[in-house]
C-alpha cells in the first residue's frame, strides 16, 4: 500500500507525458505522430539496454543485434510465411530472447571489456550473415514494403500500438527493476565478489536479466517494423548499437526515465536538426562533448542531483 | 572436403602474401589504437575517423604536389597533420577527462567521432576520392607464377618497418620506457617527478600518426569516401582485444589472424568472406577471454 503511494505520486509526470502523448496525433500533423512513433521504439529499445546496462553494469556493446532480430523476424514472418499475424509479433521477442541466451551463454562467464567485445564479436557475426545471405534476409537491400495487418498500417494505428505497448514494457521494467531480482542484479553491478560470496548466482542473474533485455529489444524491434513496415541491415550494424548506449549514457544511466529522455533527445535532434543541416551529427557530437564535460551523471541524473540536493537543503532549512 | 573449390598452391601462396599486407594495414592502425588503449585506457572510437582523415588528407596533398613527389609527400605529411589534430585534442579536451569513468570516455571518442566525420564531410565533400600510385608501384610482378601486386609488397615492406620502429621505440628510448611505467602505474609515475600528462599527451599523438599513416597508406588502393571509418573501426577494437588489450604484439598477431582468415575465406566461400574473421574472433575469446597474449594493465 505505502508502495502504491509513493508510485503514483512519483510518477505524475509520466503519467501526464502518457496523457499528452496520447491526445497528441488529434492536434500535431502527421510528420510529428511519425517522429513520435519513432521516438516510442527507440526509448523502449534504450530502455530495455539500461536494464543490463545501468542496472546490471553489463558493457552491453551489441543491442542492436537483438532489435535488428526481432524486427527481421517479424519481417520474414509476414512476407515468407502465411502463419497468422500475432504469431509473427510473438515470436519476433522470442527470438531475440532465444539468441540472447545463446550469445548470453557464451558472454556473461567474461567480465566487463572482455563481455563487451565478445558481444561485440558474435553481434558483428550476425550482422554479417544477415548482410551476406541475399537468399534469405535479402542482404545489404533489407526488405521493404511489409504487409502490415489492418489497424496497424495506418500511421495513428502504428503510433497508438508502439506508444502502448511501449508504455506498458516500461511499467513491466519498472516492476523488474523493483522487484527482489532487481535489487540483487544492482548489488551484483556494485559488488560482484561479495554477492558471489553471500550466495547469489551471479551468472545466472546476469544471464536472466539479459534475456529480459533481449526480449525487450525484440519488442522494440517488432514495434520499428509496424512504424516503418521495412527493416534493413543497419538495425544490426555496431554504429546503432553505439549510439543507443550513448542515449543511455547521455540522458543518466543510473536513472530509470534516464535512457527515454537520451532517445528523445538523438531522435529528435537528428530529425528537426536534420531538416536544418545535413551536418546534424557535428551539432550532436558538439552537445555530447559538453554533456561529458560539465555533466558526468547524464542529463536526467543531474538534474536528479540538483532536485535532491535541493529538497535536502529545504529540510534543513524547515528544521531549523 | 569436396565441397571446396580446386585452389592450387599457387593460388594459396598468392592468397597469403595479399592477407599479409592486408594484415600489416590493420596492424599499422591497430597498433596506434592499442598504445593508446594501453597508456591512456581509453577505447578510441574515434580511430576509424583519425584513419580516414589520413586518407583524405593524402588525397589533398597528392592533389596539389602531384606525381611522384605528391606520392611521397603524401606519406609524410598526412600523417603529421593527424598527429597535429591529435595534440590539439588531447591538449584543448581530453587531458581534462582522465578522471572518468572508461564508459563517459568512449562517449567522449564516439562524440569526437560524430564531430570528425562532418568536419571531413565539410571539408572534403560526399564524392569518392582516389589517388594514383606512381610508376615503381603500379601494376604487378609474377609470384608463383600468378600476379601480385607491386604495390601489396610496398605496404609489406612499410608494416615491419613500422613494427621495428614501435619496438624501438617502446623499448630502447627513455619515453617508451616511460610511458610503459605510466600504463601500470599512472600516480607512481607522476610521483617521482615525470610530467605524465606530456608523456600521455606523446603516446596520444603518436597513436594518431600510425592512424594516419594507415589512412594515407590504404589511399592509392581504395575509394576514399565517408564510410571508410566506421568498417575498420570495428575491426580494430576486435584486433585489440583478441590480441591483448594494449600489447603491441597481440596487435600483430590479431592483425594476421584478420587479415589472413579474411583472405582464405575469399577463396572458399566469398559470399560469406567477411563472417570468417568474427568466426576467429569468437573462437579466441572463448578459448582466451582476455586475449592471445598478456593484456597490459587493465
Amino acid at each position: 500500500m505505502f508502495k502504491g503511494v509513493i508510485n503514483l505520486k512519483s510518477a505524475w509526470w509520466q503519467i501526464a507525458l502518457l496523457v499528452i502523448l496520447l491526445i497528441l496525433p488529434f492536434i500535431a500533423p502527421t510528420f510529428y505522430v511519425y517522429i513520435l512513433a519513432l521516438v516510442c521504439v527507440t526509448a523502449l529499445l534504450a530502455m530495455s539496454l539500461n536494464l543490463v546496462l545501468g542496472y546490471g553494469g553489463m558493457f552491453q556493446f551489441h543491442h542492436g543485434v537483438f532489435y535488428g532480430v526481432g524486427a527481421y523476424t517479424v519481417a520474414l514472418m509476414l512476407t515468407r510465411t502465411s502463419l497468422p499475424v500475432w504469431v509473427g509479433f510473438v515470436a519476433g521477442p522470442i527470438v531475440a530472447a532465444a539468441l540472447g541466451l545463446l550469445m548470453g551463454w557464451l558472454c556473461v562467464r567474461l567480465t566487463r571489456i572482455y563481455y563487451g567485445m565478445l558481444q561485440l564479436s558474435l553481434g558483428s557475426l550476425v550482422w554479417a550473415i544477415v548482410f551476406r545471405w541475399y537468399d534469405f534476409t535479402g542482404g545489404d537491400d533489407g526488405i521493404h514494403g511489409i504487409p502490415v495487418p489492418g489497424v496497424l498500417s495506418s500511421l495513428n494505428g502504428s503510433y497508438y500500438f508502439a506508444l502502448i505497448i511501449a508504455a506498458i514494457c516500461l511499467v513491466v521494467m519498472y516492476l523488474i527493476v523493483k522487484s527482489p531480482f532487481g535489487s540483487t542484479l544492482q548489488a551484483i553491478r556494485d559488488n560482484p565478489g561479495r554477492c558471489a560470496a553471500v550466495g547469489v548466482n551471479v551468472r545466472r542473474h546476469q544471464l536472466i536479466a539479459l534475456v529480459i533485455a533481449t526480449f525487450f529489444a525484440g519488442v522494440a524491434g517488432v514495434l520499428f517494423v509496424t512504424v516503418e513496415g521495412s527493416v534493413f541491415p543497419d538495425l544490426l550494424f555496431w554504429t546503432l548499437s553505439l549510439e543507443v548506449l550513448i542515449m543511455c549514457l547521455l540522458g543518466g544511466w543510473f536513472t530509470f526515465m534516464g535512457p527515454v529522455l537520451g532517445a528523445a533527445i538523438v531522435v529528435l535532434l537528428r530529425t528537426f536538426v536534420g531538416i536544418y543541416t545535413e551536418y546534424w551529427a557535428l551539432i550532436l557530437g558538439v552537445i555530447l562533448l559538453l554533456v561529458v564535460m560539465f555533466l558526468p551523471q547524464g542529463v536526467l541524473g543531474y538534474f536528479q542531483e540538483r532536485f535532491k540536493r535541493g529538497s535536502k537543503a529545504a529540510t534543513k532549512e524547515t528544521g531549523a | 572436403m569436396d565441397f571446396l573449390p580446386d585452389v592450387g598452391l599457387a593460388t594459396l601462396g598468392a592468397q597469403l602474401m595479399v592477407g599479409l599486407s592486408r594484415a600489416m594495414i590493420l596492424f599499422i592502425i591497430t597498433a596506434g589504437m592499442s598504445l593508446i588503449l594501453g597508456v591512456l585506457k581509453i577505447p578510441n572510437a574515434a580511430h576509424g575517423s583519425l584513419y580516414m582523415i589520413g586518407a583524405f588528407l593524402a588525397y589533398t596533398v597528392a592533389v596539389f604536389f602531384s606525381g611522384v613527389a605528391g606520392f611521397w609527400l603524401a606519406l609524410i605529411i598526412a600523417p603529421l597533420g593527424v598527429a597535429l589534430l591529435c595534440l590539439v585534442i588531447e591538449r584543448g579536451l581530453l587531458r581534462h577527462l582522465y578522471e572518468r569513468e572508461h564508459l563517459m570516455l568512449l562517449v567522449f571518442t564516439f562524440a569526437l567521432m560524430l564531430a570528425l566525420d562532418d568536419l571531413v564531410k565539410l571539408t572534403w565533400g560526399v564524392e569518392y576520392k582516389s589517388v594514383s600510385v606512381p610508376a615503381i608501384f603500379s601494376g604487378s610482378f609474377s609470384l608463383f607464377g600468378l600476379p601480385f601486386p607491386r604495390y601489396n609488397l610496398f605496404l609489406l615492406v612499410v608494416g615491419v618497418l613500422v613494427g621495428v620502429g614501435l619496438w624501438l621505440l617502446i623499448n630502447r628510448t627513455k619515453i617508451g620506457k616511460i610511458s610503459r611505467a605510466a600504463a601500470v602505474d599512472r600516480e607512481m609515475v607522476d610521483a617521482i617527478g615525470i610530467n605524465v600528462s606530456w608523456v600521455i599527451a606523446v603516446v596520444f599523438v603518436i597513436g594518431g600518426w600510425l592512424a594516419g599513416l594507415g589512412g594515407a597508406l590504404i589511399a592509392p588502393t581504395v575509394n576514399i569516401s565517408l564510410g571508410m571509418g566506421h568498417s575498420i573501426l570495428i575491426e580494430a577494437f576486435l584486433i585489440v582485444t583478441i590480441g591483448g588489450l594494449g600489447n603491441m604484439w597481440g596487435a600483430l598477431l590479431g592483425s594476421l589472424i584478420f587479415g589472413l582468415t579474411h583472405c582464405f575465406g575469399v577463396l572458399f566461400l566469398p559470399q560469406f568472406a567477411i563472417v570468417f574473421p568474427y568466426i576467429a574472433v569468437v573462437i579466441v575469446l572463448i578459448i582466451r577471454p582476455t586475449g592471445l597474449l598478456r593484456p597490459t594493465a587493465w
